[in-house]
């Protein structure tokens, strides 16, 4: 009798977890295709989503540093009595004697002239496009640069020359100046000398056409005082030269001057598409949810079918918990080869969609670590209820064939 | 005793299967009792065969053998183990290493080669593959599929499928070998060979248990125990 002599415990060579791990998936490699891609395309869709959103979030951020955080904007306001107020015309030059301040420009819009492409089409078509006079250094102020031609200088400003923002150029149909251009204005004709490139921090210039403020008083009896100042501050007082503005600008009437960011805008922007970001992840993850469910069924079905095999391994020394890990393990492959299919596909999806709209791309590390880790707590948490289930199952009820 | 004179004396072989007044119900309204006070000792290089009707209660006596099923009353000892006072993971162990089972179904895995299912036999000992596949190589060989390692279970015949079972209980050298029905699915040609086969085994000093209801069967082993209604009837012993 060797009664008492220790009895070396069941167990399995870690090496071959992915061995019997595998084997179901193997022998059924359709089925497992098939559940695999449910997570996968829960996956991929998270992983795209924020992989979009970053290549987009990243494109916008590149674009506030390109355009700088520092440019101020001082427009009038309301006065007490609720009528529109108007800034003093020597504004920009008591807002450039702040410290902070590194260049300062002034516009108006010249009110009661219209821009046309030709003398034939009615005065009040304005095709939402404004004239504005301008000073020559606002290109300057405004980081801005010339698409075509030139940009108006101390000569130009006095003669009928024009420079269209990017929109108002597209509106008015001037695609190059290859050929003398011309536009209506009121009721004469400006020379075309140049085209601005977009400018996303002062969308008002983009659908404008602007003049000299000398030929703007000349042939229109233009005001001089600007319904916008821009102010380029020192980067590390923007905060301070914002306080300072309305003081600068206006004196008088400090309460009467509204002073904005542009580049405010953008950051919302970037913060609003955070927020849509966040629900279609949580879709993604609904999708994901649902190829759990997917691999939980399969795992189910496959441990109904398999019940003779499961008689067989206890009979041939596996312990509950040595089949519960075999179907665990089964049930975590299939989730981890639908996460990395998943991954790859959506870091695919942001790679073609950043080629398309000329985004860098980026694929956040966060989105692939987690889209891997979801898929395999999906996983874990659909096979353990049917792993649980196959290590249940006494193996003489296992053994029964019908 | 003295009906067994070729026998060496109880004493000095060692019983490796033992069961003592084995009670097993089954719940119902009344209770089947499916056995009922079986007492069955077999030692070291035996081979029996366990006879009885269909539902005389032999499969679960090989059931009750084999720890796959715990009995209400009586002792099972395996391998000198008393298995009552053993758990769950303590009785995978025991099959593990020293039983060895052969079914009428062969439940071979259609996934795996001939050789990695009879590896299987070793699976939960803990050894690594290479270790396994060469131990499975010479269990098969010794049972003639020598030539069919690398085939699968489905593209054999069902001698050779029941061949490759047996190659799996037995490549771990167990205590004992259990084999219910194991000709139950083959022709009497297969059949027979499979029974010359297990013959052999035991002449190489295996202890087999084989569970029948076919006497032919039952003819060819040296002891047969006969089993009817949960009790044992006959245990008698022939001369080779």
């Amino acid at each position: 009798m060797i009664r008492g002599a220790a009895l070396a415990a069941s167990r399995i060579h870690p090496a071959e977890l992915l061995r019997l791990g595998s084997m179901g998936l193997r022998t059924r490699r359709l089925r497992a295709a098939l559940s695999a891609l449910g997570i996968a395309i829960g996956i991929a869709a998270m992983v795209a989503v924020l992989g979009v959103s970053e290549s987009s979030r990243a494109n916008l951020i590149a674009q506030l540093n390109q355009l700088g955080t520092n440019l101020l904007t001082a427009t009038p306001g309301n006065t007490f009595l609720g009528q529109t107020a108007v800034l003093p015309h020597e504004a920009p030059a008591t807002i450039g004697r702040l410290t902070s301040v590194q260049a300062v420009s002034s516009t108006a819009v010249v009110q009661g002239v219209t821009v046309r492409r030709t003398d034939q089409i009615p005065p009040t078509n304005t095709s939402g496009i404004s004239v504005r006079w301008t000073d020559t250094s606002l290109l300057r102020t405004l980081n801005g640069s010339v698409y075509r031609g030139q940009w108006l200088n101390d000569a130009s400003a006095h003669y009928p020359a024009a420079v269209l923002g990017w929109v108002a150029a597209q509106r008015l149909g001037v695609v190059d100046l290859e050929q003398p251009t011309q536009v209506y204005l009121g009721n004469r004709w400006f020379t075309v000398v140049g085209v601005l490139q977009s400018l996303p921090l002062a969308p008002e210039i983009d659908r404008s056409v602007l003049i000299g403020l000398p030929v703007a008083q000349a042939e229109f009896l233009a005001e001089d005082a600007p319904d916008t100042v821009y102010v380029r501050s020192d980067p590390d007082r923007v905060l301070q030269t914002r306080d300072l503005l309305p003081r600068a600008a206006n004196p008088a009437h400090p309460e009467e001057v509204n002073v904005s960011r542009p580049s405010d805008a953008l950051a919302a922007r970037a913060a609003a598409q955070a927020a849509f970001t966040s629900l279609f992840v949580g879709l993604g993850a609904v999708a994901l949810l649902v190829g759990g469910v997917g691999i939980a069924n399969v795992m189910v079905i496959s441990v109904l079918e398999r019940r003779s095999e499961i008689g067989l391994r206890r009979a041939l020394g596996a312990t509950r918990r040595l089949v519960a890990v075999q179907f665990l393990a089964e049930s975590l492959l299939l989730s981890l080869l639908g996460g990395v299919g998943g991954v790859a596909m959506g870091a695919a999806a942001t790679a073609v969609y950043a080629q398309l709209q000329g985004l860098p791309a980026v694929v956040p590390p966060i989105a692939m670590v987690g889209g891997l880790a979801a898929a395999l707590g999906v996983g874990a948490v659909a096979g353990l209820y049917p792993a649980n289930r196959a290590a249940r199952l006494s193996p003489t009820e296992a053994l029964r064939t019908v | 005793m003295s009906v067994m004179p070729h026998l060496k004396s109880p004493s000095a072989t060692a019983a490796v299967l033992e069961l003592v007044d084995v009670v097993k119900r089954y719940p119902g309204d009344p209770p089947v009792e499916a056995l009922r006070g079986v007492s069955l000792t077999v030692r070291e290089g035996e081979m029996l065969a366990i006879l009885g009707r269909s539902g005389s209660g032999k499969s679960t006596l090989l059931h009750v053998m084999g720890t796959l099923d715990t009995p209400d009353e009586g002792i099972v000892r395996v391998a000198g183990y008393d298995t009552s006072a053993l758990s769950d993971r303590q009785l995978s162990a025991l099959r593990a290493r020293h039983i060895g089972f052969v079914f009428q179904q062969f439940f071979l895995l259609d996934g795996m080669s001939v050789l990695d299912n009879a590896a299987d036999g070793l699976l939960y000992t803990g050894l690594p593959l290479h270790e396994r596949r060469a131990a499975a190589r010479e269990a098969l060989e010794r049972v003639g599929l020598g030539h069919r390692l690398q085939h699968r279970p489905a593209q054999l015949s069902g001698g050779e499928r029941q061949r490759v079972a047996i190659a799996r209980a037995v490549v771990n050298r167990p205590a004992v070998i259990l084999a219910d029905e194991p000709t139950g699915n083959l022709d009497s040609a297969s059949g027979a060979a499979l029974i010359e086969l297990l013959r052999e085994l035991h002449d190489e000093g295996a202890t087999i248990a084989v569970i029948t209801h076919d006497r032919d069967i039952a003819a060819a082993a040296p002891r047969r125990v006969e089993i009817d209604d949960g009790r044992i009837v006959l245990d008698t012993r022939l001369a080779a």
